[in-house]
C-alpha cells in the first residue's frame, strides 16, 4: 500500500487585492511520496510559489484556500488549528525562501537562531541546542562554524545564509522541504553548491523535497519529476527527460523551446507556428582592409573610491555588426565595463577607440553632447526601471530622437517613433501607454525601440532579459537578433546567463574580479574551456536535457 | 570566536563608536556655537547695553563692557573671545536676576530635567506597550482606536491640553493643586543633593514634601507626555507591523516557534530599533516645549527663564539658554546613537 | 500625453477617496478653512476688535456663540479673522521652505561629493537646535514681527525639505531610466531638473500638508508666549495666552474653542496629506 506522504487535491487559492479577487490557484491536484524530489516549475502569475505557501499554510493575509484539501500524512491540514500547525512547522513540514538574507533574523546570531528552532520541538536544554546547531553548521558544510555560530547574517554571504537557512529548516527531521526559489540572486557557482548540497541532505534523510523555480534546467537536474503550471493550474507532470523529447502540453512546448541549453540557436526559442517569420537578411561584405575595427578598447582600469580597481587592463576590439559577450558572477565588474564603454562613467586610465576617434578623453559628464552619442545607445536590466514613469512609451521612444537628432515634435517624429515601434513589434496603440501600464515584455520592447531609434552602430546589452519570463525572453531574444541582422550593429552582451550569451554571440570574454580570465569564440570556449574558472562556470550551469546519470539516485 | 569573545568585541567597538561619534558631533557643537553667536550678533539694539548690568547702566559701565565683550574689535577676533569665554563658562550676566547667567541656569536646569525626563518615561511606558498592541491587534477597534488617538494627538497644541487639563483637574475636579511653581508655599524644600525634588525629599526622608513634589509634577508632565505619546506610539506600531511582515518572522513561524518567543524575540527587538532613534528626536521636541508647558504652570526652570528675559529684552539668558539646549540635545544624541549601535549588530563604527 | 496622465490620476484619486472618507472630508475641510480665511472677515457677526466691556467674559450664548473675551470682544468672530492670519503664516512659510529646500536637496542628492557634504553639515547645525528654541531665538534677534515668524518657520522647516529631497532623489539616481536620459542626450543638469525634480515632488507634497499643520502649531506657539503678534490683532496663540488667565477661574470657552480650532486645521491638514500619500504611494499605508 503506497500512502502518499502529501496529496493536492483540487487546490484553489485566492487573494483579495484592492482590484478585487484574484484566483491564483485554480484547481490544482498533485501527490508527493516520501523520499520523493519534485520540481514545480512556472513563470511569473504561474501560481508555483502560492502552491507551496498555501501547503505550508504560511500564505499572507490576503490569501486564503478557497477550496480543495491538503493531505499530509492522510491528513488534511486546511482545517488545521494553529496549535496543530506550529507542531508540523518545523517538524514535519518545513521551507526555505528566496532572498536567504532577509528571512534570517538580522539582530540575531545564527547559531541562536538554529538552536531558536531546535528548542521548538525537542526537550534539550540550551547548551546541548548548542552543540546542535554547531553539527548543523558542520552537515551543511559551511566552514569554520565555530567562529560563524556567533556570526550576524549581514557577515555572511548570500550563499552560507542560504545554507544557514536549511540548517534550520532540518533541524527538527522534517519529512517534506518545500524550497521556494531558493537560489535565485545567486551565483551559477554558489548554486550548484547550494543545489548539490540540499540534494545530499534530501537523499540522506530521505526528506520529500519540492523544489520550486522558474529555470526547467534546475528542476530537470535535481528531480525526479517535474510539473509544469501555468496561471495556477497543473498542465503537465512528467520526469525530465520525457519532458524534453516529447512534451505533450502547448504550453510545456513552448516553455520547454524557451529554456536556453547548451545547445539551443535563437530560431529555435520559439516553437514553430508562433515565431514570426524569419528575415531573411544578406551577409554584408566585410569591412575594407585597414578600417580600424569599430570598437577599440586599450587597458582600461576603473578605480572607485576606496581605491580597490573593479575593473583591470580590460582590452578588446569589435568589429562592425559582430556581438561579443560579457560574461561574468557578481563582482566581476562586467557591469562597470560596459558603462565605461557606453560613456556613462569614466575609465580611471586607458583608451577607448571608437572608429578611430577617442572617446574616453571625452569626460562622461559632456558626453551628451558628442555627435557619437548617438551611435554607441544602450538597453538596460530591469524594464521596470529603466523607462521613465512619467513618460508615455512615445515620450521614452522620442526622447533620444528629440535630444540627439534633434528633431522636432510633428509628423516626422510620429513617423519615426511608430516605424521603431513597428520593428520591435509593439503595437502602435500601446504607445500612448505609461509604463506602470504595460506588461513586462511590452517594457523591454520600448526600451528597445528608444535605444535603436537614432540608429546606433554600437549597442551596449545590459542583462537585457535577466528580469523577464523565460517564454518572454525567447521572443526578445529572437527580436534583438533579428535587429542585429538588418542593421548590422554590433552588440555588446553582458549577461551572467552562459547559455543565452553562446547564442547570442560570436564571441565571448570571460571576467572574474576585474580581470579578463579567457575569450575566444563562444561555441568553441564553452565547449572547451581552456582555464579552470571557466570550466567551473560551464560545470555549474544546469543543463535541461542533459543525461540522467547528474540526477541524485 | 566564543559568545564572550564576541561581547567583548561588542563593547570595545561599542566604545569606538561613541568615541567617534563624539567626534562627529564636535563639528555641530561648534556649527552651534557659531550660529548662535551670529544670531546674538544680528540683535537690534547696542549688545554693549543688553549686556550691562541694566538699562540705567552708567556710559562707563557700558564702555567697560563694550572693551570686555571685544566688541569694538573685528568680528573673528570677537568670535574667538566669544569661545574662550563660553568654554570657561562666562555666558554673561542676566539683567533681570543680576546673576552669572551660568549660575541661574545651573539653579534652574533640575527643574527642566526633572519635567521632561519625568514627561519621557510616562510617554514610553504607555506609548510603545499601545503600539505594540495596536500591531498585534491589526485592524481590530484597538488598533482603530490608537490611530485614531495618534492622529488626534499630534494636533492639539501642547499649551491648549496643559490649560485644559488644568480647568478639567484643578477648577471642576479639585483633583489637582494649584499650578503654579514645584511646591506650594508651605512646604520647606529639601537639602539640595541632585536638585531633582523628586529624589532629594526621598533621601531625606520627608514623604509629606515627597507626596507634594509629586502632585506638582503630575500634571506639567502629564500635559508634556501627552504631546509625545502619539508620535511614539505611531513610529512603534508602524515599525512593529513591518516587523511582524518581514520574511524572518515568516521563517520563524515556518519552523514552529512559539507565539512568545516570535513575538518578542523576533518582532519587538527588530521593532525597538526605530523607536530609539525617533525618542532621541521626540525628546529635541519636547525640549522646545518646554518653553511652553513652564510657561503655562509657572514652572522654575530654564526656559521659562530665558522666556522672562526675552521678554524684557535682556538677551544673555536667551543665548546661553539656547547653547544649553543645543548642547543637551548634542548629548542626547550620542546617548541615542550608543544605545542604538547596542541594539543593533549592523551599525558600524563612524 | 499629459492629459491621458492627468485624468487617469484624476480618476485615482476619486477612487481614494471614495475608499477613504476621512481623506475625503479633510480634503473638504481644508478646502473650506481656506474660503474661511478668505471670506470670514466679510461675514462674522460681530466686529473682532471693537470692545464691549460690559459684555465681558460672557459663556457661550445664543447671541455670543463662543462667548466673550475679557474685553467684551465676540470669540466667534475672532476666530473667524484669526484664520487668514494662521494659514497666511504657514502657507507662506511653508512654500518658502518647501521651494528652496527641494532645490538645494535635489542637487545635493544628485551631485554628491563636496557640495553634499558641506550642505550636510549646514543642515546638522541647524538641526542641533530643539526647533522650537530656534524660532524664538530668531525672532528674539530679527524683532518681534510677524514677518520674522515666517522667515524663522521657514528657516527651521527647511531642513527637512534639503533632507528628504536629497534621499529621494539619491535613490533615483542611479535608476535605468535616469541612465537613460543621459544616454539619449540629456546633461546632468538638465536631467534634475527636468527628470528626478518631477518625481520627487509628489512625495515632498505630502511633506508639505504635513508640515503645514505644524507651523500653524508652531507659529501659535510662538505667539502664546508673546512674540510676533501683538494685541488687538485677532490670531489663535494670543486668544490663547489672553485666556489662560482666566482658565484657573473657570472660564473655558476663551482657551477651548481658539484650541478647537487649531486643532481642526491640524487635523485637516494632517489627514490630507496622509491622504495624499495614499494616492501617491499606496504601499506606503499605516
Amino acid at each position: 500500500m503506497t500512502s502518499s506522504l502529501l496529496r493536492i487535491e483540487d487546490l484553489h487559492v485566492t487573494f483579495s487585492t484592492r482590484g478585487g479577487l484574484v484566483q491564483a490557484v485554480r484547481g490544482m491536484t498533485l501527490s508527493l511520496q516520501a523520499g520523493e524530489t519534485l520540481g514545480l516549475v512556472g513563470e511569473s502569475g504561474s501560481g508555483k510559489s502560492v502552491t507551496g505557501f498555501a501547503v505550508t499554510r504560511l500564505l499572507d493575509r490576503a490569501g486564503r484556500i478557497a477550496a480543495g484539501r491538503i493531505l499530509f500524512r492522510e491528513q488534511d491540514i486546511t482545517k488545521a488549528t494553529s496549535g496543530d500547525l506550529q507542531n508540523l512547522h518545523g517538524a514535519a513540514i518545513a521551507m526555505i525562501f528566496q532572498n536567504p538574507r532577509a528571512a534570517l533574523n538580522p539582530i540575531r546570531p545564527v547559531g541562536a537562531q538554529i538552536a531558536d528552532a531546535i528548542l521548538a520541538h525537542r526537550r534539550v536544554s540550551r547548551q546541548e541546542a548548542r552543540t546542535e546547531a554547531l553539527n548543523l553548521l558542520r552537515a551543511v558544510q559551511i566552514r569554520d562554524p565555530e567562529r560563524r555560530m556567533e556570526a550576524y547574517p549581514h557577515e555572511l554571504s548570500g550563499g552560507m545564509c542560504q545554507r544557514v537557512m536549511i540548517a534550520i529548516a532540518i533541524s527538527c527531521n522534517p519529512q517534506l522541504l518545500i524550497a521556494d526559489e531558493p537560489t535565485t540572486g545567486l551565483d551559477v557557482t554558489t548554486q550548484k553548491v547550494v543545489m548539490d548540497l540540499l540534494a545530499e541532505i534530501a537523499a540522506a534523510r530521505g526528506m520529500a523535497t519540492i523544489l520550486i523555480t522558474h529555470d526547467l534546467g534546475l528542476a530537470a537536474r535535481y528531480c525526479r519529476r517535474v510539473a509544469v503550471m501555468e496561471l495556477g493550474r497543473l498542465v503537465e507532470e512528467a520526469d525530465p527527460l520525457t519532458l524534453f523529447r516529447s512534451p505533450q502540453h502547448r504550453y510545456t512546448r513552448r516553455l520547454v523551446a524557451a529554456s536556453p541549453t547548451a545547445t539551443s540557436r535563437v530560431e529555435d526559442l520559439v516553437p514553430e507556428g508562433e515565431a514570426s517569420p524569419r528575415v531573411e537578411v544578406k551577409e554584408l561584405p566585410p569591412p575594407a582592409a585597414g578600417t580600424p575595427p569599430l570598437l577599440d578598447v586599450q587597458h582600461i582600469v576603473k578605480r572607485f573610491d576606496d581605491g580597490v580597481p573593479a575593473v583591470e587592463n580590460f582590452s578588446m576590439t569589435m568589429a562592425a555588426g559582430e556581438s561579443v559577450g560579457l560574461v561574468g558572477e557578481s563582482g566581476s565588474g562586467k557591469s562597470t565595463t560596459s558603462r565605461m564603454i557606453c560613456r556613462l562613467i569614466d575609465p580611471s586610465e586607458g583608451e577607448i577607440l571608437f572608429d578611430g576617434y577617442s572617446i574616453a578623453k571625452i569626460p562622461a559628464r559632456d558626453f551628451h553632447r558628442s555627435p557619437l552619442r548617438k551611435d554607441i545607445q544602450i538597453v538596460f536590466q530591469d524594464p521596470n526601471e529603466s523607462l521613465n514613469p512619467r513618460f508615455s512609451a512615445f515620450d521614452c521612444i522620442a526622447h533620444p530622437l528629440l535630444r540627439l537628432l534633434k528633431m522636432r515634435a510633428g509628423d516626422t517624429l510620429r513617423r519615426r517613433v511608430e516605424e521603431c515601434a513597428d520593428r520591435v513589434g509593439l503595437p502602435r496603440d500601446l504607445l500612448a501607454r505609461f509604463p506602470h501600464q504595460l506588461s513586462g515584455g511590452q517594457k523591454a520592447r520600448v526600451g528597445i525601440a528608444r535605444a535603436i531609434a537614432c540608429r546606433p552602430r554600437l549597442l551596449v546589452l545590459d542583462e537585457p532579459t535577466a528580469a523577464l519570463d523565460v517564454s518572454v525572453q525567447a521572443v526578445v531574444l529572437q527580436l534583438l537578433d533579428r535587429l542585429r541582422r538588418e542593421d548590422n550593429l554590433a552588440f555588446l552582451f553582458v549577461s551572467h546567463d552562459l547559455n543565452v550569451v553562446r547564442m547570442m554571440c560570436d564571441r565571448t570574454i570571460v571576467l572574474r574580479a576585474g580581470g579578463i580570465v579567457e575569450q575566444g569564440e563562444s561555441r568553441a570556449l564553452f565547449a572547451n574551456p581552456q582555464t579552470d574558472y571557466t570550466r567551473e562556470l560551464v560545470e555549474a550551469v544546469p543543463q535541461f536535457g542533459s543525461p540522467p546519470s547528474l540526477l541524485p539516485a | 570566536m566564543s559568545a564572550s569573545t564576541k561581547t567583548f568585541g561588542m563593547i570595545g567597538a561599542t566604545f569606538a563608536r561613541a568615541g567617534g561619534r563624539f567626534l562627529s558631533s564636535l563639528p555641530a557643537l561648534f556649527g552651534v556655537l557659531v550660529f548662535t553667536f551670529l544670531l546674538m550678533r544680528v540683535l537690534p539694539g547696542d549688545p554693549a547695553v543688553f549686556f550691562a548690568s541694566g538699562p540705567n547702566a552708567g556710559k562707563e559701565e557700558i564702555e567697560v563692557i563694550r572693551k570686555q565683550l571685544g566688541l569694538d574689535k573685528p568680528m573673528p577676533e570677537q568670535l574667538a573671545i566669544y569661545l574662550y569665554d563660553v568654554g570657561r563658562g562666562n555666558l554673561g550676566r542676566s539683567m533681570m536676576t543680576g546673576q552669572p547667567v551660568a549660575k541661574d541656569l545651573r539653579e534652574r536646569l533640575p527643574a527642566s530635567l526633572e519635567l521632561t525626563l519625568t514627561a519621557l518615561i510616562m510617554a514610553l511606558l504607555s506609548a510603545v506597550p499601545l503600539g505594540v498592541l495596536a500591531a498585534l491587534r491589526n485592524g481590530s477597534i484597538i488598533d482603530h482606536g490608537v490611530r485614531l488617538f495618534c492622529s488626534l494627538g499630534v494636533c492639539v497644541p501642547t499649551f491648549v491640553s496643559g490649560l485644559l487639563l488644568i480647568y478639567v483637574f484643578y477648577y471642576l475636579l479639585g483633583l489637582a493643586p494649584d499650578p503654579t511653581g514645584r511646591v506650594d508655599v508651605f512646604t520647606a524644600l529639601p537639602p539640595p543633593r541632585t536638585g531633582f525634588l523628586i529624589v532629594d525629599f526621598l533621601l531625606a526622608g520627608d514623604f509629606e514634601g515627597w507626596w507634594a513634589a509629586a502632585r506638582q509634577l503630575m500634571l506639567p508632565a502629564f500635559t508634556m507626555a501627552l504631546f509625545v505619546i502619539a508620535p511614539l506610539a505611531r513610529i512603534t506600531r508602524a515599525s512593529m507591523l513591518v516587523s511582524l511582515g518581514s520574511d524572518f518572522v515568516r521563517t520563524a513561524r515556518s519552523v514552529g516557534l512559539s507565539r512568545w518567543r516570535i513575538v518578542v524575540t523576533y518582532a519587538l527587538r527588530n521593532a525597538i530599533l526605530p523607536v530609539i532613534t525617533i525618542a532621541g528626536i521626540v525628546f529635541s521636541t519636547m525640549l522646545g516645549a518646554n518653553v511652553l508647558v513652564e510657561k503655562v504652570f509657572s514652572w522654575p526652570g530654564v526656559a521659562s527663564y530665558a522666556l522672562d528675559a526675552l521678554l524684557v529684552s535682556d538677551y544673555a539668558p536667551v543665548q546661553g539658554f539656547v547653547l544649553l539646549m543645543a548642547s543637551i540635545f548634542v548629548v542626547i544624541n550620542l546617548l541615542v546613537d550608543i544605545l542604538y549601535g547596542i541594539a543593533d549588530p549592523r551599525a558600524t563604527v563612524a | 500625453m499629459s492629459s491621458i496622465d492627468a485624468s487617469s490620476t484624476l480618476r485615482h484619486t476619486v477612487w481614494v477617496l471614495r475608499g477613504n472618507p476621512l481623506t475625503a472630508v479633510a480634503a473638504v475641510g481644508a478646502v473650506f478653512l481656506a474660503l474661511i480665511a478668505i471670506f470670514g472677515p466679510l461675514l462674522v457677526p460681530y466686529d473682532p476688535v471693537a470692545s464691549d466691556v460690559p459684555q465681558a467674559l460672557q459663556p457661550p450664548s445664543a447671541a455670543h456663540w463662543f462667548g466673550t473675551d475679557q474685553l467684551g470682544r465676540d470669540v466667534f468672530s475672532r476666530i473667524v479673522i484669526a484664520t487668514r492670519l494662521d494659514l497666511a503664516i504657514a502657507v507662506t512659510a511653508v512654500s518658502i521652505s518647501f521651494v528652496i529646500g527641494a532645490v538645494i536637496g535635489s542637487l545635493c542628492g544628485y551631485a554628491g561629493g563636496k557640495l553634499d557634504r558641506v550642505v550636510g553639515r549646514l543642515v546638522d547645525v541647524l538641526m542641533a537646535f530643539p526647533l522650537f528654541v530656534l524660532a524664538m531665538a530668531m525672532v528674539a534677534a530679527l524683532g518681534n514681527r510677524v514677518e520674522n515668524i515666517v522667515i524663522a518657520t521657514a528657516i527651521i522647516n527647511l531642513p527637512f525639505y534639503i533632507r528628504f529631497a536629497r534621499a529621494e532623489v539619491n535613490v533615483r539616481r542611479n535608476l535605468g531610466w535616469v541612465e537613460a536620459a543621459r544616454a539619449c542626450g540629456d546633461s546632468n543638469v538638465s536631467v534634475v531638473l527636468r527628470f528626478l525634480l518631477p518625481n520627487v515632488l509628489p512625495g515632498m507634497a505630502v511633506q508639505m500638508s504635513l508640515n503645514l499643520g505644524w507651523a500653524i502649531l508652531n507659529a501659535a506657539g510662538l505667539s502664546f508666549i508673546g512674540l510676533g503678534v501683538k494685541p488687538p490683532t485677532a490670531e489663535w496663540g494670543i486668544m490663547v495666552a489672553e485666556g489662560a488667565r482666566f482658565i484657573s477661574t473657570g472660564r473655558w470657552w476663551l482657551v477651548a474653542f481658539p484650541g478647537l480650532a487649531l486643532m481642526v486645521a491640524v487635523l485637516c491638514f494632517n489627514l490630507l496629506g496622509d491622504g495624499l500619500r495614499d494616492i501617491l504611494d499606496p504601499r506606503k499605508r499605516t
